[in-house]
């Protein structure tokens, strides 16, 4: 009895495990490169700086790791629903299976897997890339190898504008975020009043401004230009428009820019508290 | 308790007068004395004079606000009447569910110790506010269909979106617990009630107030916060967060009850013959919800009352130049707000699984292994509120922990999708509507569940936190998961509790379109969030403007699917009311071998469970009850 | 009895429509009007006050700002018109006490003429932080005027508006250049802010007080 001709068949009933697998192995392998090394390298935000070089490796990765999965969910439904209908209005029953110990095991096994593995995976990774760009609070774990020679700079949030100090400049303070390239940047976050979020988007930073918090995050541009800065946490009034755009400036071009703040607002430099990771307005008024 | 099954030759004869009726305890003085009771409150706490700066200060006196809006709590309860039957027992009358009333279209507008009353209530309620939500959405969508103008000021949009979401949580959170839940529970089990029926009423009603008041915060100015409410913001913002506040509190309040309820019912008040292997899938997802209910809602309660102190009487839990923290609201906020998703996510497991069973014509495939998942699922949720916090300036040692526990979260979210696969393995699938709600389920959890991988993931978080990413991701799974498996509940289980059919051509065309506009709303905004637009703004970057146009045209068509749907209840269920049939889908669960609409007593005779509500496939295997008049010697339950 | 449903139906429908566009109208665009400022040789002159008390409904106790329309009365607005690159010339009466800046850094002038305001009739770069009483700052076009506080032992101070130039008062007058069509917004940024223990409370959050936009057109 040679009934097996047909792939995925025996004894006339068809296997369908076989031709779901087949049908999704088949769609894994055109669809994944794909999403590696088409769709892939558009997937932002870019490679600005280390840790936007960081993060687009890890989304790409996770795509890459959903997409065999997203394919069994939709292979495995798109034939259920095209070839285990009922036709016609007879209610006719289907087989009384319950369930199946094997694949429930197997199930619960691969998905762990998995889940272990992501774990691993994302735990090394945070660790490796000093803290991927995110607010590490004020003993950051995760630092990158070069964090010694990192440039400070205090990032202020207070409703509704970002101003910055730098306190290795004599603690002068600006509206506008100028970091020379290819350096780290040890960025200090805090608040003057509710919760902000630091947002540099092609940066990829990302970091809560906490009152009384000094809220710490790693980055290294390594490509001159702009890149803007939003506020990411519903602070008020004007969230969506405490905006500005940051410049990375080449080395040079940044001390001779941080020279010209610091003649330019040496008055008011003296009027400010002494640089601290963190300030305490009292009541209704000063930060001090 | 004598009374508990009321015996069939209790029918009225008569109806009371309509000016008997409006004269009693109903909606109508819940309302007056609500708003008596906001007046007095007000007076009493305008006259409490303790001068501080809310008092003094703001030109809204806070304290009056929320003794105005404790007050009219109050009276709204007065009026309904849940005062009567304790004090009734105080003064020494014997214990009674004389509220359980049979005619009449008045017990919809009171207290109704009918459980089907009750849910009935909860459904039109529950739909009301998803609606008033859901055109606070489209205005949202208005907005943002320029980059930068501000069509609606900026205050009132902010007051929009914390509208819509925290209408849309509140409304959600009993959504499918109060309607469906408090309906087909006491019918799935074999009973003839809920545990606790006034409270079953107090916690719908507390509902509808709850809607109203945050209403309210328009009249108040409006509230900056969002849903999420954080905290040094919720200090210093105006009087409308305290409408925000109490109805949260209310929300709470309800949510803890209603949990209590359904698991003391599911506990205590089984037919004989229903062990724990026959209860109904959708019974074990009422159960896991209850759970999370019961014990995280009485967190945010306290959340709540920190804030009320920071703004009454100047205490500063959340304002660190006193002593407090931002830190600490973040912290309580989440932990109720995980189990919050939770709470959402859940019932719609439970829906989707009990749908599949009955137009696959097939067993639940793996139910144990879905029990399992829903508990696992419910255990879990409360450990992995940090991932809201990754960016906040937490220890940084906790965010690989909390990592680890998120994506650990996702094998028991996982087993359902084996159980849905398992199930259409080889079945005989019939596409109803409620059949095609069920299979989007699917679809859309898939999407939103493994965007949450990338949230779990702290790399990928810094990109994604905050973002119209989050937005996408929980748009898919609350709405994508939840909203479809209520509709597709609603579609199912409509036709046995009012006894009419729906419009099956319309609710097609409502599936749809619905399905469609949904992914085209809510897919582009991954890309959005990624590309660097941040939540709950109302201006971004000009680059993204295509992207939102886009978006907001598929949201208004969207918007257009929802008032298909309203337009088929109306139809079906006010004008052509076509009968429809006890059994309409053919399934052998035991709510559908009752007549539609159920009656009052639900069952002549307490049935005796003989077996579960899968028995698909196998001719021999037996009914899933016994209604006949033997009672099994030695097994409790009432009869 | 189909006929009576369906009347129920259509009222219902027509009830929660007309209460939907209610909502809209009152609620959601509900705001200050916009004033234009008054041009004369391709300058634009904007006259604003900024008050300690409004004094009226529904918010007697803020502070505000107020701005003088084409006909010279004082309106209850924050919303200004002003022509796309124009000079504009700002002169502010200014009768409130100061309360001081949270963050010192906007105590010094920027994005004017010169970067200079006039308090008075002299030029200054700027003031000492703990006399600002409020500021008039445009993030978007980093420009931003401190705005000093009167004497705490001034006599003879407003507390109804409008007020008026015999009330105790500074002037300062600045001017910038208009940037292109577009809106920008603009608030002060000493946190005040009436009932909050911790300022930014009522009056800073709300547009017509003490924050709110430029149209340029």
């Amino acid at each position: 009895m040679s009934e097996a001709t047909v792939v995925g068949t025996r004894g006339g009933e068809p296997r369908h495990g076989v031709r779901i697998a087949v049908i999704w192995a088949i769609a894994t392998v055109i669809v994944l490169p794909l999403v590696i090394w088409v769709v892939g390298p558009h997937i932002p935000p870019g490679t600005m700086s280390q840790q936007t070089g960081d993060q687009h490796t890890v989304d790409v990765a996770l795509t890459a790791l959903a997409t065999p999965i997203v394919l069994l969910i939709w292979v495995y439904f798109a034939y259920a629903v095209t070839v285990f209908r009922q036709s016609g209005s007879a209610i006719v029953d289907g087989p009384p299976i319950t369930g199946h110990r094997r694949i429930e095991a197997t199930w619960l096994i691969a998905t762990s897997a998995l889940v272990l593995g992501l774990a691993v995976f994302g735990t090394a990774d945070l660790l490796t890339t000093g803290g991927a760009g995110g607010g590490e609070g004020p003993n950051p774990v995760a630092k990158p190898a070069d964090w010694r020679g990192a440039l400070q700079v205090q990032v202020i949030g207070q409703q509704w504008l970002w101003t910055f100090r730098y306190p290795s400049y004599g603690g002068v303070e600006t509206t506008t975020l100028a970091l020379p390239v290819n350096r780290e940047i040890e960025f200090h976050v805090t608040s003057l009043d509710v919760v902000h979020s630091f947002w540099a988007i092609e940066l990829g930073v990302k970091a809560d401004a906490v009152l009384g918090a000094d809220n710490i995050a790693f980055d290294k541009p390594l490509r001159t230009g702009s890149f803007q800065v939003r506020c990411d946490e519903l602070c008020g009034l004007w969230h969506g428009h405490m905006n500005t755009t940051g410049q990375v400036m080449s080395t040079s071009g940044f001390t001779t820019w941080i020279a010209q703040q610091e003649t330019a607002n040496a008055a008011v430099t003296k009027t400010l508290p002494p640089y601290a990771r963190v300030y305490f307005p009292t009541p209704t008024r000063n930060a001090s | 308790m004598e009374s508990a099954g009321i015996s069939v030759s209790q029918t009225r004869v008569s109806t009371p007068s309509t000016r008997s009726q409006l004269l009693g305890f109903n909606v109508i003085w819940a309302v007056a004395l609500g708003i008596g009771g906001y007046a007095l409150g007000h007076w009493l706490g305008s006259r409490i004079g303790i001068n501080s700066r809310s008092q003094t200060e703001t030109d809204t006196d806070d304290v009056a606000i929320l003794m105005g809006l404790a007050f009219a709590t109050l009276g709204w309860l007065i009026g309904l009447g849940f005062f009567n039957y304790p004090l009734s027992r105080i003064a020494g009358r014997p214990a009674t569910l004389h509220e359980r009333e049979e005619h009449g279209a008045w017990r919809y507008l009171r207290l109704c110790t009918d459980h089907k009353v009750v849910a009935v209530q909860y459904l039109v309620a529950v739909l009301f506010f998803f609606f008033v939500a859901g055109l606070n959405a489209m205005f949202i969508r208005t907005e943002l269909t320029s980059s930068n103008a501000t069509l609606i000021p900026a205050g009132n949009y902010l007051t929009l979106v914390g509208l819509h979401g925290t209408m849309m949580l509140m409304m959600m959170s009993a959504g499918v617990l109060g309607p469906l839940g408090n309906y087909l529970v006491p019918l799935m089990i074999g009973s003839r009630r809920m545990a606790f029926p006034r409270i079953e009423s107090l916690t719908m009603w507390l509902t509808v107030l709850a809607g109203f008041v945050l209403l309210s915060a328009i009249l108040l100015g409006g509230f900056p916060t969002g849903w999420t409410g954080y905290a040094p913001l919720a200090d210093q913002a105006r009087a409308g967060i305290d409408a925000y506040i109490v109805s949260f509190a209310l929300i709470g309040i309800s949510l803890a009850l209603v949990g209590l309820n359904m698991i003391a019912t599911v506990m205590t008040l089984r037919a004989p013959g229903m062990h724990w292997n026959r209860l109904p899938i959708f019974v074990w997802g009422m159960v896991t919800t209850s759970i999370l209910a019961v014990l995280a809602a009485p967190v945010l309660l306290a959340a709540l009352i920190m804030v009320v102190f920071d703004r009454t009487v100047e205490t500063s839990f959340f304002i660190s130049s006193a002593g407090g923290s931002p830190f600490l609201w973040d912290e309580l906020f989440w932990f109720f707000g995980h189990p919050e998703v939770y709470i959402l996510a859940l019932p719609g497991f439970g829906i989707v699984l009990e749908i599949l069973p009955v137009f696959a014509r097939k067993p639940l495939w793996g139910y144990r292994l879905a029990v399992a998942g829903m508990f696992g699922v419910a255990l879990m949720s409360f450990m992995v509120w940090q991932h809201h916090l990754f960016m906040s300036g937490i220890n940084s040692d906790l965010r690989p922990f909390y990592m680890f526990t998120t994506e650990l979260i996702s094998i028991p979210t996982g087993i359902i999708f084996l159980n849905g696969m398992g199930t259409l393995w080889k079945a005989r699938i019939r596409f109803t509507v409620p059949m095609l709600f069920a299979l989007a389920f699917f679809f859309n959890f898939l999407i939103g569940g493994l965007s949450g991988v990338f949230l779990s993931d702290v790399t990928s978080d810094v990109v994604t936190h905050g973002s119209y990413f989050v937005m996408a991701h929980f748009h898919y799974t609350i709405m994508g998961g939840l909203v479809f498996a209520l509709m597709g509940g609603i579609y199912f289980w409509l036709p046995k509790i009012t006894g009419f059919k729906l419009n099956e051509k319309l609710g097609k065309i409502h599936f749809w379109a619905m399905f469609i506009f949904f992914n085209l709303t809510f897919f582009p905004l991954f890309a959005a969030g990624m590309l660097g637009m941040p939540r709950r703004v109302s201006s971004y970057n000009a680059d993204l403007h295509t992207l939102n146009v886009f978006v907001s045209i598929s949201a208004f068509c969207l918007g257009l699917s929802m008032l298909i749907f309203l337009g088929n209840l109306v139809w079906s269920i006010a004008l052509r009311r076509e009968r429809a049939e006890s059994n309409p889908w053919g399934s052998k669960s035991l709510e559908w071998q009752l007549p539609s609409p159920v009656p009052v007593y639900n069952f002549e005779r307490i049935p005796t469970i003989t077996s579960h509500p899968y028995g698909y496939g196998s001719p021999e295997a037996p009914a899933v009850a016994d209604f006949g008049p033997r009672v099994i010697a030695g097994e409790g339950g009432l009869a | 009895m189909v006929r009576v449903r369906a009347l129920a139906v259509a009222a219902t429908l027509s009830v929660l429509i007309a209460l939907v566009v209610v909502y809209f109208i009152f609620f959601l665009e509900s705001g200050p009007p916009a004033i234009a400022a008054v041009v004369s040789d391709g300058t634009a002159r904007l006259t604003l006050q900024t008050v300690p008390t409004y004094g009226h409904h529904p918010f007697p106790d803020w502070v505000s700002y107020l701005a003088k329309d084409a006909s010279g009365r004082w309106q209850h607005t924050t919303i200004f018109k002003v022509p796309a690159h124009a000079m504009v010339d700002v002169t502010i009466y200014q009768y409130d006490g100061a309360s001081g800046l949270r963050n010192n850094f906007l105590s010094a002038v920027s994005g004017t003429t010169g970067d200079v305001e006039v308090i008075n009739g002299t030029a200054q770069h700027g003031i000492n932080p703990d006399n600002a009483a409020h500021t008039f700052t445009i993030p978007d076009l980093d420009v931003n005027v401190p705005l000093p506080g009167i004497s705490p032992n001034a006599k003879n101070t407003c507390s109804v508006t409008p007020c008026t130039v015999d009330q105790a008062h500074n002037t300062i007058t600045f001017s910038f250049r208009a940037p292109g069509p577009g809106t920008y917004r603009w608030q002060c940024f000493v946190p005040c802010g009436a009932g909050s223990l911790f300022g930014n409370g009522g009056p800073m959050q709300t547009i017509g007080y003490m924050s709110g936009l430029i149209e340029v057109s």
